[in-house]
Order: C-alpha cells, then sequence, then structure tokens
C-alpha cells in the first residue's frame, strides 16, 4: 500500500467520512463525556486504539469470516479489545478511569466500530484497515476532543483543566480564564449545541472550498452525507 | 467438514485467541490494580474519620475478617483499627453492599469506638451517572447525614429512608442505590455493637505479612465479579 493511498484513508477518516461529524455515529459517548477537553482527549484516543485493533484482528480474520458468524466474532473482538484497554486505564489511568466510569466498557456499543468492521476491515487488507482504523478514531478522538475543549470553555470558564490526569504530574486546574460559567454547556443539551455547531461549521468549510461562488449566495445546504440507516 | 462444524471451529479458535489477549492483559495489569486500589483506598481513609485525633498510620492495622461474617455482602471484609495512644478510638470498615441498582457498591465506614458514625463514603460503585452516583462524597453531601449517627439515635426501626418512613434523606430519582448504601450502615453498626471487642482484641492472629494476601484476593475477586 502506498504512502499516498495510507494518507488519503487518514483524510477520509479525519475528515470527509468523519464517523462524528458526517456518519454521526457513536454520539452517545460523544455527547456524554464530552465535558471537558481531558475526558473527551481520554475516551478518544479510548476508541482509537479499539478502532484500529479491531480493523486490524477483523481485516486478518477475514478469510476465515464466514457470513452468518461474523457479527459474533466482531463482537467476540470488540469486547475483548475493550476490555484490555479498560484495565489498562485501570493500572495506569486510575483517576482517569473513575471520571469515565461506565464510558469505558460502553466503547464496545461505539457502532462506528463495528460499522467500520463491517463496512471496511472485513473487505480490506490488514494495512489498509489499519490506516483506516487509525483515521476514523483520529476523526473521532478530535471531535471529542474539540467538543471538550468548547464546553469546557463555556461552562466552566477553563481550559486543559486536569490535564494532568492523562499525562501525569501535579494536579493542574489548566488555565482558568473566567469564573463560573454558562452551566448549560456542561448539560446534554450544551453538548447537542456544540455537536451541531461542529456539524454546521464543517458543511459550510466543504461548501466554501467546493464551490465559493455559491458560499456567498445564501442557498440551503445540500444534505451531504448519507450516513448508515439504523444507527444506534 | 460441514459449514456448521467449520464455523464451530472458528468460532472457537478467536475465542480463544481473544480470551488469551484478555487473560494476558488482566496477568500484566492485576499488581498495578491492585496497588491502585489499595492506594485510593488509603486516600479515602482519612476523610471517614473527620474530626478524629489518632496516631500512625491507619492502614497498618488492618484486619481482613472472611466471610461468613455477618457483615454486608459476601466479600471479605477488611477493617482498619485507629489507635490514640494505644486506645482504640475508631474503627473503619469497607464492606460491600450487595444490593446497588448496578452491582455492588464498595462502601468505607467510620465507626467511633462507641459506636457513632464518624463519616462514609464510597469506595466503588457501578450506579447510574447523575441520578444513583451523587452518594459519592465529591458529587452530593448526602454520606454526610450519617455523621455522629449511631444504633439508638435514631432507634434502629428509624434506620431507613425517608419515603420508607425512616429518618434518613434520599435522593431524587434513586432509591435502590441508597437504601443499598444505608442498609450496609445498619448491617455494620448492628454488627459492631455485638463484635466490638473482637474487632480490637481478637484480630491480631489476623494480622501481619499473611493478610495482605488474603486481602489482595478478596480485592481481585470483587472486581471481577463486577465484569
Amino acid at each position: 500500500m502506498s504512502r499516498g493511498a495510507f494518507l488519503d484513508e487518514l483524510r477520509t477518516g479525519l475528515w470527509r467520512e468523519n464517523p462524528g461529524l458526517v456518519q454521526l455515529l457513536g454520539l452517545c459517548p460523544l455527547l456524554a463525556v464530552t465535558t471537558s477537553f481531558v475526558n473527551g482527549l481520554s475516551l478518544g484516543v479510548a476508541t482509537l486504539a479499539v478502532l484500529t485493533a479491531s480493523n486490524a484482528l477483523v481485516s486478518a480474520t477475514r478469510h476465515w469470516l464466514r457470513p452468518e458468524i461474523r457479527i459474533p466474532i466482531y463482537v467476540l473482538i470488540i469486547a475483548s479489545l475493550v476490555t484490555c484497554v479498560e484495565l489498562v486505564f485501570k493500572a495506569w489511568f486510575p483517576t482517569l478511569d473513575r471520571t469515565l466510569g461506565i464510558f469505558i466498557p460502553l466503547i464496545v456499543t461505539n457502532c462506528a466500530i463495528v460499522a467500520r468492521a463491517e463496512v471496511f476491515a472485513s473487505r480490506h487488507g490488514v494495512l489498509r484497515s489499519i490506516a483506516d482504523g487509525l483515521g476514523m478514531g483520529a476523526g473521532f478522538a478530535l471531535l471529542l476532543a474539540g467538543l471538550g475543549l468548547l464546553r469546557e470553555f463555556i461552562g466552566n470558564g477553563s481550559l486543559f483543566a486536569r490535564l494532568d490526569l492523562l499525562v501525569g504530574g501535579d494536579a493542574s486546574d489548566g488555565l482558568t480564564l473566567f469564573d463560573g460559567g454558562w452551566l448549560l454547556a456542561l448539560l446534554p443539551p450544551g453538548a447537542f449545541f456544540a455537536l451541531a455547531l461542529a456539524v454546521a461549521g464543517k458543511n459550510e468549510l466543504d461548501r466554501r472550498r467546493h464551490d465559493p461562488r455559491r458560499a456567498k449566495a445564501a442557498r440551503p445546504l445540500r444534505r451531504r452525507n448519507t450516513g448508515i440507516a439504523g444507527r444506534t | 467438514m460441514s459449514d456448521v462444524a467449520k464455523s464451530t471451529v472458528t468460532l472457537g479458535l478467536i475465542a480463544a485467541v481473544c480470551t488469551a489477549l484478555v487473560a494476558t492483559t488482566w496477568h500484566l495489569t492485576r499488581e498495578r490494580i491492585a496497588a491502585n486500589q489499595e492506594a485510593m483506598l488509603e486516600q479515602s481513609l482519612e476523610p471517614a474519620l473527620a474530626g478524629l485525633f489518632f496516631d500512625g498510620k491507619v492502614s497498618g492495622s488492618r484486619l481482613v475478617i472472611p466471610p461468613p461474617h455477618g457483615l454486608p455482602g459476601r466479600d471479605p471484609v477488611v477493617v482498619y483499627r485507629v489507635y490514640r495512644q494505644g486506645e482504640p478510638v475508631a474503627a473503619l470498615f469497607a464492606v460491600t453492599a450487595p444490593d446497588g441498582y448496578a452491582g455492588p457498591i464498595r462502601v468505607l465506614i467510620g465507626v467511633s469506638f462507641d459506636g457513632g458514625i464518624t463519616g462514609v463514603r464510597i469506595l466503588e460503585h457501578r450506579e447510574t451517572p447523575g441520578l444513583g452516583d451523587r452518594i459519592e462524597h465529591d458529587r452530593s453531601d448526602w454520606v454526610e447525614q450519617f455523621v455522629g449517627a449511631a444504633i439508638g439515635t435514631p432507634p434502629l426501626a428509624a434506620w431507613r429512608l425517608k419515603r420508607d418512613g425512616g429518618e434518613f434523606d434520599q435522593l431524587t430519582g434513586a432509591s435502590v442505590t441508597p437504601r443499598a448504601v444505608l442498609g450496609a450502615i445498619r448491617g455494620t453498626l448492628t454488627w459492631y455493637g455485638e463484635h466490638r471487642d473482637e474487632v480490637f482484641t481478637e484480630g491480631d492472629r489476623h494480622a501481619g505479612q499473611d493478610d495482605t494476601e488474603v486481602d489482595r484476593h478478596g480485592d481481585v475477586d470483587d472486581v471481577d465479579s463486577q465484569r
């Protein structure tokens, strides 16, 4: 697999087919944990690890996968990987594990992962599947971190608070820009607003890039993403 | 081979590989995880002793009571004895409330020598975020209401949630969770009332090097049973 193709897979996951922004998959953790930058980034990185490893394993076993047992096998692989990630969190990031709580084991239900196994990894080679996992995972992780950053800033007036949970070092409150903040941003509605802003922002950027003249005339957005039916 | 047999073998092989993967990870992380839980326990011991003066390291006076013990839960109960100048002043119980909404809840209960609560902290739980997790001291002061309470103040019959006709506040939106914690506290106090002298004298035969092993197994089993 060439370097260009590898980068192209990465770009697809990061932007063109971003699991959160375009496919709108995995919204449950996305909305629930993005109350701060460190929470969003941590769960994003955990998801990235599971997604990449599950893509690699599914792709490596794809020739033996008979259609009727493929779903149980995806479930088996993903569940094992998530358990491993959870143990790693418990061992090396115990405080984060307590903060993220149930959402680490719940990575298993992130439909972005089983979707990539089904539509990509079971049909492509190991390297391409790893590239796809990295791209999709990084796209998801960056979105989580970005939403966390935005909501933490608006809701709490701080940036990067408690980053020490992830990278070690002394407890830090990050940059406190103002006190208080707008609580709504930290509550579930704030998550929807932040996600809506992110999706709208991406669509607007895409539109300008594809057709600069039309972007000036305020035309309704064409619905570009088709998504995947039956998402959970 | 028939199709069914092929599928079965494939599924079995992949299951074996996955099991090996999890087992290896577990093996590599178990000691760190046990140490983390221990550290977290020690960190959370202090707040349950609010207002008490004591000397020495609390976690050095550990006593492990294996089941069946009559205390809440079926796991071994870890007790820390707290002394001041050789005199017992309190005992800390790490018990398991088996009847939480989403599995067992590990609760640390501080009991002064004469049977009053010195503090309560939640060590581990899987209760609903936003509802049941307000039993955590960081999220609400619900556990504070128990400080100073004892069997008799209020009377045993009133050791229930207000909703159940007792004297203790519940949590809005969660009733199973506070009921489980309250039950664990009541059970511990009742047991302590009957076994106080054993806690402070008889325990020495369990103390020492060996009990670390017992306790670690207890903790690991505990974590396991929640999978």
